[in-house]
């Protein structure tokens, strides 16, 4: 048993007045979770306390909230840990320089006080009330948007479709989601930009992407490359990562559907096709990168992109020449040089044909090595075989693995989240 | 206590062409701190992830081949860019996990006499940030400092590619790795701003592909800095400062009010500290002004 303080930050609409912060203190076990600590506040101090929760074990995706500004289940955050995070030191252990004496800076306390578990409802979302979010504007709305059934063409099979385990694999993880919304959450893009079709919905958009029975794969790319909220409008932080209690990374998926909408050669208004096919070829040809030409290059790609440029790579090509008369001025790039695409150097001696005869290589077979399928096979090795990533992983077997079996059941309880 | 530090350095791109300021005021201050640099000047581009969005197999080879060249030296190797650090971070942990992943890359290395291997002597690959603090030491960083960072309020950016995903890059082991930043700017004398942007990302992935976005988020985290009284931001990372700094002006517009904050690469506040100039340090490229933290320096006796 120990004691915690919670710091939750509280709002009742019917009361009238805005959002306030309130602390409760709650005493249980440290391997307890901090849901269990908001249910004992609720339960002992003030009944109005309100947090949605159902299994309390991580499987129905109710209780997504912050703790300490990071998105996550209440019910599977340890209530001893989320108090460790909230008391990690920022000070230096070192003394400070001579000469600088009127220290100590503010936040940098020794230790001394015990700071709160802060708890705050899910970010990007409207709160309706305490730890409650609104999820049908900023998320079951973008999970409709991207089409979230299986489109097939032709007659449906008599019976049951068949399809090779090996095929449905690839989907598992974007299959793993529960709906919890806390991707969603911690989402940076949609913090700027809320139209954002966000990590969850193209998590969920990958997993038809992905399924060797959906008969509209590339009108689903399409449409995808093609909003200016969609694939191309991730900003690669990984907070989406970090943030989901399942393992899906959906911005892995994300750059899977990049990948996948360049391979059907879809070409983009976003320029999102174009400034990675640039970059991937600057790097082939130089090495290193050409900042220059892969800016003229995402927006006019090639000669005949440069007679007749697009309007809106014109609009965006113009947008940028501030930015650049900017750096020509203050002598950023050295030299002009460094600004006028092109006259970058390659790498020194024959490095730069030891690249092209890598890029030759791994253009031919294009492996794409699936951690979450694979596993590290020192880490499976040790803990014996988990039961997650079923069976085939390890050095003998490594790309593939199978969670073939499990797979029918997987996905029936994991698509649907009663509402 | 003064063992010399000797790593296989790997400057990337950007601090060779945009923000060459970085690449100079680095080896200004390796020089300073004894550290050597043996400059990777063969090795390639890590490919910022954009790479593995085409193609996975070939970002992987790209920088197991950087980490060959490394490896070669026999040093443990560095980079001076929290993009490099992720990228490179993410192809490393595949090339970790797997043998027999790791030899089918390996065949394509081996015809140029290369080859990676997990582990080799203890091989690691840390960004300046993080030697600075795992390897060097911030008590002999502090001693030697001759220009305290006294009164100097600077903010931490840190850029997402070192603080996520955690469990990519080393947490575990070094769970501070997210306020390393904090401690850095406190050994240098100086003065920690809270804010709420040190560790959310400043938008330059998505720069070409949704321009009011990406600025936003640049233009959000300038703004909260300032509001909080900040002197100056400092980044390890030369792509957010091409997008905290050089495009700020533009920035600025999108969120609609004026900034204008310093946001100094790492080695530049080290150096100041160290007692360098600021021309020494190149900040006279910056696109935002550098100006005033000079003057809060020079109102401070050295
Ligand atoms: S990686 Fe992309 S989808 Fe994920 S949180 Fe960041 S911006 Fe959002
Ligand atoms: S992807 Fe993960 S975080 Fe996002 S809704 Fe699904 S389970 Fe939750
Ligand atoms: S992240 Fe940047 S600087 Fe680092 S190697 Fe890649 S492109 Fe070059
Ligand atoms: S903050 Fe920006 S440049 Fe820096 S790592 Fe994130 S996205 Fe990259
Ligand atoms: S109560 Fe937390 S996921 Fe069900």
């Amino acid at each position: 048993m120990a004691e915690y303080t919670l710091k939750v930050r509280r709002y009742q609409p019917e009361s009238g007045t805005g959002p306030y912060w309130e602390e409760f203190k709650v005493e249980l076990d440290p391997s307890l979770s901090v849901l269990d600590g908001l249910l004992q506040a609720k339960d002992r101090d003030d009944g109005s306390l309100s947090v949605r929760c159902s299994c309390r074990a991580a499987i129905c995706g109710s209780c997504g909230m912050k703790v300490n500004g990071s998105s996550t289940l209440g019910c599977k955050t340890q209530i001893g840990e989320a108090h460790d995070q909230a008391n990690r030191r920022k000070a230096n252990d070192v003394p400070p320089p001579m000469g600088a004496d009127e220290q100590p800076p503010p936040g940098s306390a020794n230790g001394s006080a015990d700071n709160p578990i802060v708890i705050e409802p899910m970010g990007n979302m409207p709160v309706i009330k305490d730890l409650i979010t609104d999820m049908e504007s900023t998320h079951w709305t973008k999970i409709r948007r991207v089409t979230p059934w299986l489109l097939p063409h032709g007659e449906a099979p008599e019976r049951e479709y068949v399809v090779e385990p090996e095929s449905m694999i690839d989907i598992t993880q974007s299959m793993a989601c529960i709906q919890c919304g806390a991707c969603v959450s911690s989402c940076l893009s949609m913090e700027a930009d809320p139209n954002f079709i966000g990590p969850a919905a193209l998590a969920k958009a990958y997993r038809f992407v992905g399924d060797p029975r959906d008969a509209e794969t590339k009108e689903r790319l399409h449409d995808l490359a093609h909003d200016p909220h969609g694939i191309y409008d991730c900003t690669h932080c990984f907070s989406c990562i970090d943030a989901c209690p399942k393992g899906v990374a959906p911005m892995d998926q994300i750059m899977r559907l990049r990948r996948k909408a360049g391979e059907a050669g879809i070409d983009d208004p976003n320029h999102g096709h174009n400034h990675e096919a640039a970059f991937v070829k600057i790097i082939e040809k130089k090495g290193t990168l050409d900042e220059g030409l892969l800016l003229q290059e995402s927006f006019a790609p090639g000669v005949k992109g440069k007679l007749k440029p697009s309007k809106a790579a014109i609009k965006e090509l113009l947008g940028s020449i501030p930015t650049v008369l900017r750096a020509i001025k203050t002598g950023k790039g050295r030299s002009l040089s460094k600004l006028v695409p092109g006259i970058h150097p390659k790498l020194p001696g024959d490095a730069q044909d030891e690249v092209k005869a890598i890029y030759k290589h791994a253009e031919e077979h294009r492996e794409e090595f699936n951690l979450y399928i694979s596993g590290d096979e020192e880490a499976t090795l040790e803990d014996g075989l988990d039961p997650e990533r079923s069976g085939g992983t390890g050095a003998a077997q490594p790309h593939g693995g199978g969670a073939g079996e499990t797979l029918g059941a997987g996905e029936e309880t994991t698509e649907e989240k009663p509402q | 206590m003064t063992d010399p530090i000797k790593v296989a350095y790997w400057p990337g791109c950007v601090s060779r062409g945009f923000t060459s300021e970085l690449h100079g005021s680095m080896a200004f201050v390796a020089e300073k701190l004894g550290i050597e640099l043996v400059e990777l000047d063969r090795a390639n581009c890590c490919g910022a992830g954009v790479i593995a969005e085409h193609n996975q197999e070939l970002a992987d080879t790209l920088n197991a081949r950087t980490f060959a060249l490394a490896q070669q030296t026999g040093l443990a190797m560095m980079n001076i860019c929290s993009t490099c650090q992720g990228a490179q971070s993410e192809c490393q942990q595949r090339l970790d996990a797997d043998s027999s992943y790791r030899a089918h890359i390996n065949e394509v290395l081996s015809g140029q006499g290369l080859a990676y291997e997990k582990g080799k002597d203890g091989f690691t690959n840390k960004n300046f940030l993080w030697l600075l603090v795992e390897d060097y030491g911030l008590e002999r960083l502090a001693g030697l400092v001759k220009r305290p960072l006294s009164g100097l309020r600077v903010g931490p950016f840190y850029g997402c590619y070192v603080v996520r995903p955690k469990e990519r890059l080393g947490y575990d082991e070094f769970p501070e790795r997210d306020l390393y930043l904090e401690k850095v700017i406190e050994a240098l004398g100086g003065e920690v701003v809270e804010y709420d942007g040190a560790r959310k990302c400043c938008g330059f992935p998505v720069i070409t592909m949704n321009r009011d976005t990406s600025l936003r988020q640049a233009g959000t985290h300038v703004g909260d800095a300032i509001d909080a009284g900040a002197d100056c931001l400092v980044t390890p990372c030369p792509l957010c400062h091409l997008n905290l700094d050089m495009q700020q002006p533009e920035a600025a517009k999108v969120v609609n009010r004026d900034l204008g904050l310093a946001v100094l690469h790492l080695p530049q506040l080290v150096g100041l500290a160290l007692g360098a100039e600021p021309k020494q340090l190149g900040m006279s490229k910056h696109i935002a002004s550098t100006k005033w933290v000079e003057e809060r320096l020079a109102a401070v006796p050295a």
